[in-house]
């Protein structure tokens, strides 16, 4: 809603300035959201004739045009735009000028080797409308003006405000100057309006069909008669100017100020152009019309729309057609002033995807009672400005308006609020704002304004009271420094510790989209079901991640063509399962490209590999508290991994829930993202799927136990057939004697000369040492040869001699 | 000359001279080796007359400790000097570069929300947390957003189906509906997380994220949200004073509404917190609507209080001046390693939130 300081005082008596009007308005809810200036020096703005047009010589878009500006000498202006033609009348704007848009200063200038002197103005330019289509097409009224300043010599700023969606009254100048009178800051101005006192008939039939959700509940209406549209005069003119809408036709700009002065949206009809009355109903599906926007609108059923006998004229409260509506020889009008409900206003231009200052307003909720007002008001502009003669008021209704009324109860708003106020002063904010008060006992009884649909309950009102009364009379209650309840729960704790060890391990955390390229998720979902979205910011970002790879690749891959080699990177985060609330798991996912070690003097080249990654997978769940010797270990993964090269981690041999995932990213996808790295290897880590720790950390830390009595170590070395994995030795192993088998370490795994074919050898080497005592040569020799005997029996291994 | 004398004296003049260590070993073996001069001394004792064998023993254990003493220091002697020669030889140029290393780093977000957490773990809230997906129940009717209210265009929301009833949260409001619908009050809670509404320029990204607060009790009034929120802000931007400003605004689930700007300046091109006379809005907030609360069975005759929203991506760029949010989600690893945080740097209210 943009307002200006001075139409502002039509209503609003102050003394105070616009510096003050500026606090003030946001210190009560009606946020200034800028504050431009319209002008600057805003007489250098003139209004100006295209004598001539050329080509540019060297540029095909652009033309060169001789500008009458009212002075002797015509003025040479390049201008880019479609519109510019011989005979036009539009704004110049000199060297030395300031444009309001862009804040820029003219200087003449060579554009493509002719010189410039000045510039046509767009209205955009110009802050008078989004129109940056061409320059401004001044109407030809204005040929008088020829070399006068456009703009009135108004200092008054544009000031914006972000009316919140409850104020609808707020969307006309009045209602701003009451919350404004309301706070003290001036005095709401009597306006005096008197009613039209016609003895005129009003002859054209008007009829709001009762039908299942017809969006109009009132309909009031006059005729006028015999009028002479034309250009507003200048007072008016200015006024629209001055927040920068454009005049159009005095019966257009009239119905517009006063939509803009009361918030009283009104539609003029040329009646003449009205076959037998008006009918307001429900629209047929396929129904047409041509919009006053100059599109056509293929209409569904049961849009509110105002019709006559031959089809639609317009629809009620967002748009009138181009059939009805008034020019400037329009003799006879049919002002409409309606109520329309909000929720069929909305659901119609969201449909229709429709957005006009009506609607806007409409959807809000206008004020009820506001009809008549309207009516008064824009009917005898008219007859001021363009003669002619008003008939009768006709309202028809299907519904009457009921007032609200609230009890209220004094002593909640310091209940809600923290602080006092007197009842005195309670009472006298609540007239201000336009309630009805009557004392009952403990109680105010309110009768709510029509033209305040947002209240209807006890803490409306204490919101109006806090509102008005300032909020910087809340008090700041200091918070208590005490805690009745863990902030984190276990698994938010093994959430940040997973995250703080992943990081510590040299991955740097991202944080990326929940949604993904439908392309790369495909890489990677597997046997999960897609997830779309049905409106996506782009099609690139069309589906929920069934997998955080999906991006992280395609991350890591713009980060190798921005020239880095060796990358790690995590990120902890949601993954879907299902479009429903709760269908999703926390991942930890991390993926490593490139190198470990790159050639330097002291260390040889390595790629990353699986068992970089299966050590950053095992050590980050061991320090999260996890036993590694439990961990069984298998390689059935997803087909996103490499199948060879990948594995499946569960915390323990029951194998009930995944833990984790491991391994190469399988080489076709490398190929097909066609991303070059030496080496590409990730992990998963499924956090619903670690079992939370039971122990604390208190708990653990209790037993400590250890033994002082000699180790030996003992090496061995097993043929076995190829497909024996390394962990069955090692479970084999350590299955003999637990109480005696304290540590077992693969050392070399050897393939080739020596070893027949499929098979191969390892070695490992196992720590034995008793908690009791000393084991002897022969202990030893014991537990040796029961090692050997059980690997061999279990694994068909054979010791290598 | 007793035999004493000659063997000291002879052995004196002999460890006198330049000897390595074999040199040195071999004395010492002649000495006090099983046959050694000295030890074989030692052995005379017995037979040595009683009168004399007092004193013979005595000057023996003199010469003894005498000799002794004398090997072990040119022992010492000459390992040192080994030792220092060997040094010599093993400088090495300690200025050419050590073993790579990789740090990790934490998100500034992840940090931001830690810290969050931290401030506020202090005066009593607890984490919640809530799904990515909700349902349009828990996203807007719950919170008083009725259908076909023009509040609803605030949140331009990412739908999952035809029928707009599941959708990605536009907010982390749909968290107090959760906590409250399974708990019973006083309900303290905060709620960091995701969220989104397809929007896409500089400033606003189709994921952000957002802390959610909640203090439902018995008397909580708007002074109570005044107080904690000019904590928090105080604590985060860890100044000792802060210029903070309550305005009227309105959001369909808490009346009365506010908006809450800090004040700030412009200083060499950054933003200095808390001095100045511009305002920056950072959050939202109000007193929990009665119609919320009837939508999740609390008795709002018995029960009040306040909820605030604030978007932690904007408080990380603040406080670390960091200008361009896209730039948080896109993972460029330069940008990550300038604006990501050691994972051992973790916020805790002893140690502070930063270094």
């Amino acid at each position: 809603m943009i307002i200006t300081f001075d139409w502002l005082k039509d209503h609003l008596k102050t003394n105070l300035k616009e510096k003050n009007l500026l606090e003030q308005l946001t210190n009560i809810g009606l946020e200034v959201e800028s504050v431009k200036s319209l002008s600057g020096d805003n007489e250098l703005f003139k209004v100006a004739e295209i004598i001539k047009t050329e080509k540019h010589p060297n540029a095909d878009r652009l033309k060169v045009c001789d500008v009458n500006i009212g002075e002797n000498e015509i003025k040479k202006v390049v201008c880019g735009a479609e519109n510019a033609k011989e005979g036009l009348l539009t704004i110049y704007a000199p060297p030395g000028a300031i444009i309001p848009k862009t804040k820029t200063k003219l200087v003449v200038a060579k554009i493509r080797g002719v010189t410039s002197y000045g510039m046509l103005c767009s209205e955009s330019e110009l802050n008078l409308s989004d129109e940056s289509d061409g320059i401004t097409e001044l109407s030809k009224e204005f040929r008088k003006n020829i070399g006068k300043s456009y703009f009135s010599k108004s200092k008054s700023n544009l000031i914006d405000l972000s009316i919140t969606p409850n104020r609808p009254d707020c969307l006309g100048v009045r209602g701003i100057a009451r919350d404004l009178a309301a706070s003290g800051f001036g005095k709401l101005v009597d306006l005096g309006e008197k009613k039209i006192h016609s003895k005129n008939r009003h002859t054209l039939k008007v009829k709001i069909n009762k039908e299942r959700g017809q969006g109009c509940t009132a309909f009031g209406s006059c005729l006028i008669t015999n009028v002479k549209n034309s250009e507003s005069p200048k007072w008016l003119k200015d006024k629209l100017i001055s927040i920068g809408q454009k005049p159009i036709s005095a019966i257009v700009d009239i119905t517009n100020y006063v939509m803009l002065d009361i918030n009283r949206p009104l539609h003029a009809y040329d009646a003449d152009k009205i076959e037998k009355g008006i009918i307001v109903r429900n629209s047929k599906s396929g129904e047409e019309f041509t919009a006053l926007d100059n599109k056509n609108y293929k209409l569904e059923s049961g849009m509110c729309v105002i019709s006559d006998k031959k089809g639609v004229l317009g629809l009620g409260g967002i748009i009138g057609g181009t059939r009805s509506g008034t020019e400037f020889n329009t003799k006879n009008i049919l002002l409409e002033s309606a109520y329309f409900e909000p929720g069929s206003i909305r659901n119609t231009a969201k449909k229709l995807n429709l957005d006009t200052d009506a609607k806007f307003r409409f959807e809000r909720g206008i004020d009820p009672l506001s009809i008549e007002d309207g009516l008064n008001k824009a009917a005898k502009l008219i007859k001021e400005i363009c003669g002619g003669e008003i008939s009768k008021i006709d309202i028809q209704k299907i519904e009457t308006y009921k007032t609200k009324k609230i009890k209220f109860d004094p002593n909640i708003f310091e209940k809600i609020s923290g602080f006092k106020i007197s009842l005195k002063e309670m009472v006298k904010i609540l007239v201000d704002l336009g309630f009805e008060v009557k004392k009952d006992k403990e109680r105010l009884e309110l009768t709510v304004p029509s033209w305040r649909p947002d209240i209807s309950q006890g803490v409306d009102i204490v919101e109006e009271l806090v509102r008005i009364s300032g909020y910087e009379k809340i008090k700041f209650i200091e918070p208590i420094k005490q805690r009745k309840k863990s902030t984190l729960n276990k698994y938010q704790k093994l959430f940040h510790f997973l995250q703080r060890s992943v990081a510590s391990k040299g991955y740097l955390e991202a944080i990326t989209w929940s949604f993904t390229d439908k392309h790369y998720n495909d890489y990677f979902r597997d046997i999960k079901k897609e997830i779309k979205i049905i409106n996506p910011i782009s099609s690139e970002l069309g589906v929920l991640r069934n997998s955080i790879f999906s991006n992280l690749i395609l991350y890591i891959n713009k980060n190798l063509d921005r020239g880095f080699k060796d990358l790690s990177i995590f990120e902890i985060g949601p993954i879907f399962n299902g479009s429903n609330p709760g269908e999703q798991n926390t991942v930890v996912c991390g993926l490593s490209a490139g190198k470990k070690s790159r050639l330097s003097w002291i260390e040889k080249d390595r790629n990353v590999d699986v068992f970089d990654v299966k050590r950053d997978v095992v050590q980050t769940l061991v320090e999260a508290g996890y036993n590694s010797e439990k961990f069984f270990i298998d390689n059935e993964t997803p087909n996103y991994y490499h199948p060879g090269k990948s594995g499946r981690l569960f915390l323990n041999n029951k194998k009930n829930q995944i833990a984790a995932y491991f391994g190469e990213i399988h080489p076709n996808i490398l190929k097909q993202i066609d991303i070059k790295t030496e080496s590409l290897v990730g992990f998963e880590i499924f956090m619903e799927n670690l079992e939370l720790p039971k122990k604390t950390l208190k708990d653990l830390k209790l037993k400590f136990s250890f033994s002082d009595y000699q180790k030996s170590e003992r090496d061995f070395a097993f043929i076995v057939n190829k497909e024996v994995k390394a962990q069955d030795l090692i479970d084999t192993i350590s299955n003999v004697d637990e109480s005696l088998i304290k540590d077992i370490k693969v050392f070399d795994v050897y393939e080739g000369d020596n070893i027949p074919e499929n098979q191969k050898s390892i070695a490992i080497s196992v720590t034995i040492q008793s908690s009791e005592r000393t084991l002897n040569e022969n202990d030893l020799e014991k537990i040796n040869n029961l090692i050997i005997k059980t690997v061999e029996d279990k694994t068909g291994a054979k010791i290598r001699s | 000359m007793s035999d004493l004398k000659k063997i000291k004296d002879e052995f004196l003049s002999k460890l006198s001279g330049k000897l390595d260590i074999s040199e040195i070993n071999k004395i010492k073996s002649d000495l006090f080796g099983k046959s050694g001069l000295i030890s074989t001394q030692f052995k005379k004792i017995g037979t040595i007359a009683e009168s004399e064998r007092k004193k013979f023993a005595s000057d023996l254990n003199i010469i003894k400790d005498e000799l002794q003493d004398l090997i072990n220091s040119k022992t010492n002697e000459l390992e040192s000097a080994e030792i220092n020669e060997k040094l010599e030889k093993e400088k090495i140029d300690i200025t050419l570069p050590e073993r790579s290393f990789v740090r990790g780093k934490i998100h500034p977000v992840s940090q931001t929300i830690d810290e969050i957490s931290s401030i506020f773990s202090e005066i009593g809230f607890s984490v919640e947390e809530g799904p990515d997906v909700e349902n349009e129940y828990n996203n807007f009717t719950a919170l008083n957003t009725p259908e076909n209210h023009p509040a609803r265009d605030m949140h331009d929301t990412f739908y999952l189906d035809k029928k707009k009833q599941k959708l990605l949260r536009t907010h982390t409001s749909p968290v107090q509906i959760r906590t409250m619908l399974k708990d019973q009050p006083p309900f303290k809670i905060i709620a960091p997380g995701r969220t989104y509404r397809s929007d896409s320029d500089q400033t606003h990204s189709p994921m952000f994220h957002q802390v959610e607060g909640l203090h439902i009790d018995k008397n909580i009034n708007m002074g109570h949200l005044k107080g904690c929120l000019n904590y928090f802000i105080k604590e985060f931007f860890e100044v000792d004073k802060i210029k903070m400003r309550f305005r009227p605004s309105h959001f369909p689930f808490t009346e009365p509404s506010a908006e809450v700007d800090i004040g700030y300046e412009m200083k060499d091109g950054k933003i200095i917190i808390g001095e100045g006379n511009q305002w920056l809005e950072i959050l939202g907030c109000g007193m929990v609507h009665p119609n919320v609360l009837k939508n999740v069975k609390v008795d709002p005759s018995k029960f009040q209080g306040y909820a605030f929203g604030i978007g932690i991506d904007r408080l990380a760029m603040l406080k670390y001046g960091i200008n361009d949010l896209r730039a948080f989600f896109d993972c460029d690893y330069r940008w990550l390693n300038h604006f990501g945080f050691d994972p051992l740097d973790v916020p805790t209210n002893y140690r502070g939130l930063s270094r």
